[in-house]
């Protein structure tokens, strides 16, 4: 028994070992992405559904994939194609899924813990991929995946995170996440995008990011969306490209060998230069091809009987 | 009718009658209040160990009626109240249609006598449809019956309205209530910001957003000379702002809520939409400093802010879910168990923040046991324990974050008009 609750909605109530037991299984995982066949019968006559009420390519293709490989069936809902339009709520779209038979429902949500809702209400496990500000798991997973990868352990490992800390799930998954595993987060970005308290969830918190980046063995950074602009949070792009952006010599204050990395979509020559994004220290291509084992890991562990 | 409760420990509240004394009620009204009464009595009630205080009024809450029915109406909202010990409460105006005219103000009146179970006292909104761009027919809702005015649940964004409805509102003897809050601050926040929004990854609210309109407000009665009450007071900053206000001698007053007092944004852990409010839940800190300020009498006046929404309205994403607590029925004893028991307020302080100080806010006659008036009490018992059942409640309204909390304190007997209208004794 890998994972104990019949959900993952977050990687802030699961264990040091549990967020292990899923990163061994995706090494699994991953090498059955690089064989020719591609195909195992794990989730055979499993149903998967993606239920996505806000838009994305990589997270979606990425799950849809993974159950693929391992013979699952996998439908997509969207919000423009599905009753939620209609002004069905979230748990009759739950129950209607769960009466259907499905085993797995993935979902993405403007809003922070609509996910566990959704598991209060269903029998299908729940996993999300993203819910407001609060987490996106999968995403911290991969990154996790990536850098042990890369440099065989996190722990003692000094990663910086650096952006929109304030309205990114995804540096709050990694940092529950790796701080777990015993690597020592830091974020960075403008006062006006790092969280209230954020110190409290133990990390260290800078807005000079040369500070944050100082001897980093791994340097992240997160997308900046342009409806943060408009609400006056930041003066303009360029002047975040110029004081709050990964550049090369940003990147000589970290550690030599210091892996760059971002959860995707780029925005180029904004939060990172696009030497960076293609040069020989950049794992973001590696990135997604992880998370399509650790959703495959995933998927594998929360539809097997005993967990 | 004649009732006699006799032997019970009385606190009037304003330390005139302190001890145990009886009480002689006829035909509704208070007779006689002194030790060892003997009068013939149609009932007599044996209070020896219970507590008697002037029936509770609450200067704030929400009857829903009319249009929210399905939340609640007069008659469940009434009975409701009455189980919480209170006997007269003053409702908002965020109803449908909004209480910002006469036939609105007068429509609740009569429904209430009709209905209600205890007093109610509509409060009329400050402008016009709660939109806070023209002031509403404030004259003539107070002719109607109208005892305050205020558009709770919404803030009057513009300084310069506000300070023409203090003032116009005074000519006719009405306090404006001030539901504090800046739109522009609190922007899409659905709880306290701080350590566990940040947690949960929800959008905050900082309690700044409450902390600037305290300060307009409390210019506003400074410069006016004229008084202002101010809802809901939930952070240490608006404590020390009205303290400081009344030390310079504003004529500001204010009340908190039970749920202020004894939860913090802790409460909102999985996404507990029940412990969605507004103002939000905050701080311990500013918890303790809430506590402060009922213990120095900053804070005048505890307040239910009852709330009550259906079930679907808090089954929901919790930035979806509606604000509100159903609070008639957990206000004592949550009154009881964080400010008797810990000895925050005496006795006679605490009647005097639930009964005496919201009547005089409200300028109604209640809130008293003078022998002539009207005969409203409330009998409780300090010890009796009882776990919160929301299942039980006599409001439509379930959403409680105390539901399963254990409290001790509760209320036993309220009379209202010399009716008794509630009993819960074993």
């Amino acid at each position: 028994m890998i994972l104990k609750s019949k959900d993952l909605l977050g990687l802030k109530d699961i264990t040091k070992e549990e967020i292990q037991g899923i990163l061994d299984t995706a090494k699994t995982m991953k090498l059955i992405i690089q064989s020719g066949t591609k195909k195992t019968p794990h989730l055979q006559g499993k149903t998967v559904i993606t239920l996505f009420y806000e838009n994305s390519t990589r997270t979606r293709t990425s799950f849809e994939l993974a159950a693929k490989y391992m013979s699952g069936n996998s439908v997509n809902i969207s919000v423009s194609t599905s009753s939620v339009a209609k002004g069905e709520t979230l748990i009759d779209t739950g129950r209607t899924l769960d009466v259907m038979g499905t085993d797995v429902i993935i979902i993405r949500h403007s809003m922070a813990g609509a996910p566990d809702l959704l598991a209060k209400h269903t029998n299908a496990a729940v996993i999300n991929a993203g819910d407001g500000l609060n987490e996106h798991p999968t995403q911290a997973l991969l990154d996790m995946f990536t850098v042990m990868e890369a440099k065989g352990d996190l722990n003692g490992l000094k990663v910086a995170i650096v952006g929109d800390i304030l309205h990114s799930r995804v540096a709050r998954s990694n940092i529950w996440g790796m701080t777990k595993m015993g690597a020592k987060v830091v974020v960075a970005g403008p006062p006006t995008l790092l969280p209230s308290h954020i110190k409290d969830l133990g990390v260290e918190a800078y807005t000079d990011i040369e500070k944050a980046v100082e001897d980093a063995d791994v340097v992240m950074a997160l997308r900046i969306q342009k409806e943060r602009l408009e609400k006056g949070l930041f003066p303009s792009v360029s002047e975040y490209a110029r004081f709050f952006g990964i550049n090369e010599n940003i990147v000589k204050k970290a550690k030599k060998d210091a892996l760059i990395m971002h959860p995707g979509p780029v925005n180029r020559g904004v939060e990172i230069t696009s030497a960076l994004v293609d040069g020989d220290s950049s794992l973001i291509d590696t990135q997604v091809t992880n998370g399509v084992a650790i959703r495959m890991a995933l998927l594998y562990l929360m539809t097997r009987k005993d967990g | 009718m004649r009732l006699l409760i006799k032997n019970g420990f009385v606190t009037d509240g304003i330390g005139i009658h302190t001890g145990i004394r009886d009480i002689y009620i006829e035909g509704g009204v208070i007779k006689q209040i002194g030790e060892n009464l003997s009068y013939q009595a149609d009932r007599v009630i044996d209070a020896e160990g219970l507590y008697v205080f002037p029936g509770f009024v609450d200067a704030h809450c929400h009857l829903r009626d009319p249009g929210y029915e399905y939340k609640e109406d007069i008659k469940s909202g009434t009975l409701s109240a009455a189980y919480g010990g209170f006997t007269s409460v003053a409702c908002m105006p965020n109803t449908n249609p909004v209480a910002d005219n006469k036939a609105v103000i007068t429509y609740i009146i009569d429904k209430a006598k009709k209905e209600g179970v205890v007093h109610v006292y509509p409060i009329g909104a400050i402008t016009k449809g709660q939109k806070g761009e023209v002031l509403a027919d404030i004259g003539e809702m107070k002719e109607a019956g109208a005892v305050a005015i205020s558009d709770d649940g919404v803030p009057v964004a513009s300084a310069s309205l506000m300070r023409k409805a203090i003032q116009y509102a005074s000519a006719f003897g009405l306090t404006v209530i001030s539901h504090c809050e800046d739109l522009s601050l609190k922007e899409n926040g659905s709880m306290n910001e701080g350590y566990m929004s940040t947690v949960l990854g929800l959008p905050g609210i900082p309690h700044e957003a409450e902390e600037v309109m305290v300060a307009r407000e409390i210019l506003l009665s400074e410069g006016l000379g004229i008084p202002v009450h101010i809802a809901h007071v939930s952070t240490k900053t608006s404590v020390t702002l009205i303290r400081d206000a009344k030390k310079r001698g504003v004529r500001i007053t204010c009340e908190t809520c039970p749920h202020y007092f004894s939860l913090t944004d802790e409460a909102v852990r999985g996404y507990n939409t029940n412990a969605k409010v507004n103002p939000p839940l905050r701080t311990e800190e500013d918890r303790l400093a809430i506590l402060e300020g009922l213990a120095d009498d900053t804070i005048d006046i505890i307040a239910t802010d009852h709330a009550p929404h259906h079930i679907d309205e808090k089954d929901v994403e919790f930035n979806l879910a509606s604000n509100g607590i159903s609070g008639f029925e957990t206000a004592f004893g949550l009154c009881s168990e964080y400010l008797l028991k810990t000895g925050v307020l005496s006795l006679e302080r605490f009647v005097s923040k639930i009964a005496v100080n919201p009547a005089r806010l409200l300028r109604i006659p209640k809130g008293t046991l003078k022998e002539g008036s009207a005969a409203d009490i409330t009998v409780c018992d300090l010890k009796k324990e009882t776990i919160v059942d929301v299942r039980k409640f006599r409001s439509k309204g379930k959403n409680s974050p105390f539901d399963g909390k254990r409290l001790q304190g509760a209320v036993i007997y309220t009379v209202v008009d010399g009716n008794v209208v509630v009993e819960n004794r074993e």
